[in-house]
């Protein structure tokens, strides 16, 4: 601080308080639950140190291969079907004509609902008596449209949920980046005569190649965090048809109160967060680390 | 684009018809008695539109989770931006590496799933005896959104010119001189950016009240959402006035104010 007003520029001590709080309530618990995954803990009273006790019976978990395949085909699954969708739909509704702008209006609406609230309209649709899953069933040879009770249908029907849910944050990227594409090389393009769909794959791909880096990532990350809406959706179920990872760690944790099997299951998330997070910091951040550089 | 875009098209007018059907079902069956619902299907028109699904939801403490919400939004960004504006500050004017290095840290912490730590973020609320607290859900989520908000200021903050923080200097002006009378006031677009997207996620955070809080004089608007349609499962036009209820205020924002909001949504990602 004694150093500061010759230079005018702030010291380490400006950022010491945000530095401060996250290590305190965001990475000191990332740590912490490593070391939670060594002790048996039921919520209450103290955790005891047990050794490797939670990683065997992890070894020996015969749900945990099934978590993780599900999270795998969910992440997968909604990645490809997302891009394909909100790739289209953002390069559209970056279009600057006033029909577009009303309907994208109503597309990004689904941006506000909390999880809570997108999980219990889609309830009541998905009901196979009263919901539109009764009538929609039959058209999709699901006969009597219980889509979410049936083990092999209700993981389809909670990815058709989660992508509802996020087509409109990507389509928005997508959007925000199609703008920035200089409108010359659509002319020059025009000029050289190539057509819609050439221009399509030879400029705008191309073009939005750091924002499918990104949206891609986003989604790849946040599947690792669909939790809340199959917790209200299906709570795992039927059985345990739809029980992804993150959802097995939180039943473990907060439902059969082993906290400690729960914490090694959080420590395998915080494995692949990580070093999908490593990732991201990669392709968002490390280009903005380098301009902070720049501009000293 | 310039000239019709007919697969673009297809797919926009697919789209809004999968957006739009729950969104017209959402508000619809809200104004129809159980009974007409029961009756007519899922789709049919509120042709004899009722208010009374509204009054059962304000009559089961709706009014109470709102205000809690509130409470814990503000809350929220309050400390989220004030924690942040001057770390954005530092990040992009100070010279100190352990700045840079801590920016770093926060950086992947981004991306890092809230859900992974939340059984130590449950045992550290319960020795601080904040448990079954609003301030049990305030606190990690200020953590867990700090690196977002820090990103988005710092961008906003490398926007201006370094011309003026010397000349500032020059006229004997310290950081904290500085702070107030050049980066407050131009970091403003940034702060509401910042302050957008942290207030959506505390508005619409799920995770943190169901693991922390208990009582229901606790509850938020989503806990509250859920446990409604525990106790009037079956009774979906009133679920569905309950979603309409939680949905109103951040619809009027939406309204009034779409393209901050959007441009909150994309905060960091949308360069």
């Amino acid at each position: 601080m004694a150093r500061e007003p010759r230079s005018g520029r702030p010291g380490l001590v400006w950022a010491v308080p945000a530095l401060v709080y996250f290590a305190a309530l965001a990475l000191f618990p990332m740590i912490l639950v490593v070391g939670l995954s060594f002790c048996s803990w039921n919520g209450l009273g103290d955790p005891q140190w047990i050794g490797l006790g939670n990683w065997r019976k992890l070894a020996s978990d015969p749900q945990l291969g099934s978590s993780l395949w599900l999270s795998l085909e969910t992440g997968v699954v909604t990645w490809l079907v997302q891009t394909a969708i909100c790739l289209p739909l953002g390069v559209w509704s970056a279009g600057r004509q006033r029909s577009r702008a009303v309907v994208s209006t109503m597309f990004f609406v689904p941006l506000l609902m909390s999880s809570a609230a997108i999980a219990l309209v889609f309830s009541a649709l998905l009901d196979p008596n009263f919901g539109l899953a009764g009538l929609l069933g039959p058209w999709l040879g699901v006969d009597d449209g219980n889509f979410i009770g049936s083990p092999g249908l209700a993981i389809w029907a909670v990815m058709f949920v989660i992508t509802w849910q996020f087509v409109p944050f990507h389509t928005l990227l997508y959007q925000a980046a199609t703008r920035q594409i200089p409108v010359v090389l659509y002319e020059a393009a025009t000029l050289d005569g190539a057509g819609r769909w050439r221009q399509f794959f030879s400029i705008t791909v191309p073009q939005l190649r750091n924002s499918i880096v990104t949206s891609s990532v986003l989604m790849l990350v946040g599947s690792l965090t669909y939790f809340d809406i199959v917790l209200l959706l299906t709570s795992g179920g039927p059985g345990t048809a739809t029980r992804t990872l993150p959802l097995h760690m939180y039943l473990t944790g907060f439902s059969s109160f082993d906290m400690g099997l729960g914490s090694a299951l959080a420590t395998l998330l915080l494995i692949a967060g990580t070093a999908l997070s490593l990732l991201v910091v990669r392709v968002t951040g490390f280009r903005r680390m380098a301009s902070v550089r720049e501009g000293l | 684009m310039r000239r019709l875009n007919l697969p673009g098209g297809t797919a926009a007018a697919l789209w809004l018809v999968v957006v739009a059907v729950p969104l017209y079902y959402v508000i619809g069956s809200s104004l129809r008695t159980q009974a007409d619902y029961l009756d007519a299907g899922p789709l049919a028109p509120p042709s004899d539109p009722v208010l009374s699904n509204y009054g059962t939801v304000f009559a089961s403490g709706f009014g109470h989770y709102l205000l809690n919400n509130v409470l814990v939004t503000v809350a929220v960004v309050a400390m989220t931006l004030g924690l942040a504006m001057p770390a954005a500050y530092a990040i992009v004017r100070s010279r100190s590496r352990l700045v840079s290095a801590g920016f770093s840290v926060m950086l992947m912490g981004l991306a890092i799933p809230a859900q992974a730590a939340i059984i130590p973020v449950y045992l550290i609320i319960t020795r601080l005896h904040l448990y079954d607290t609003l301030a049990a859900i305030v606190l990690p989520s200020v953590a867990f959104g700090l690196p977002m908000a820090i990103l988005v200021l710092s961008s906003t903050l490398r926007d201006i010119p370094a011309e003026l923080y010397e000349a500032m200097t020059v006229d004997g002006a310290g950081p904290p001189r500085v702070f107030t009378s050049l980066v407050l006031p131009l970091t403003r677009p940034g702060l509401i950016t910042a302050g957008i997207y942290t207030a959506l996620g505390a508005w619409n955070g799920f995770l943190f009240p169901l693991v922390l809080t208990q009582s229901d004089s606790q509850r938020t608007l989503t806990l509250g959402l859920w446990n409604f349609q525990g106790q009037h499962g079956i009774d979906v036009p009133a679920t569905m006035a309950a979603v309409v209820l939680s949905l109103l205020p951040l619809l009027g924002a939406y309204l009034a104010g779409r393209r901050h909001l959007l441009s909150g949504l994309t905060a960091g990602f949308g360069k």
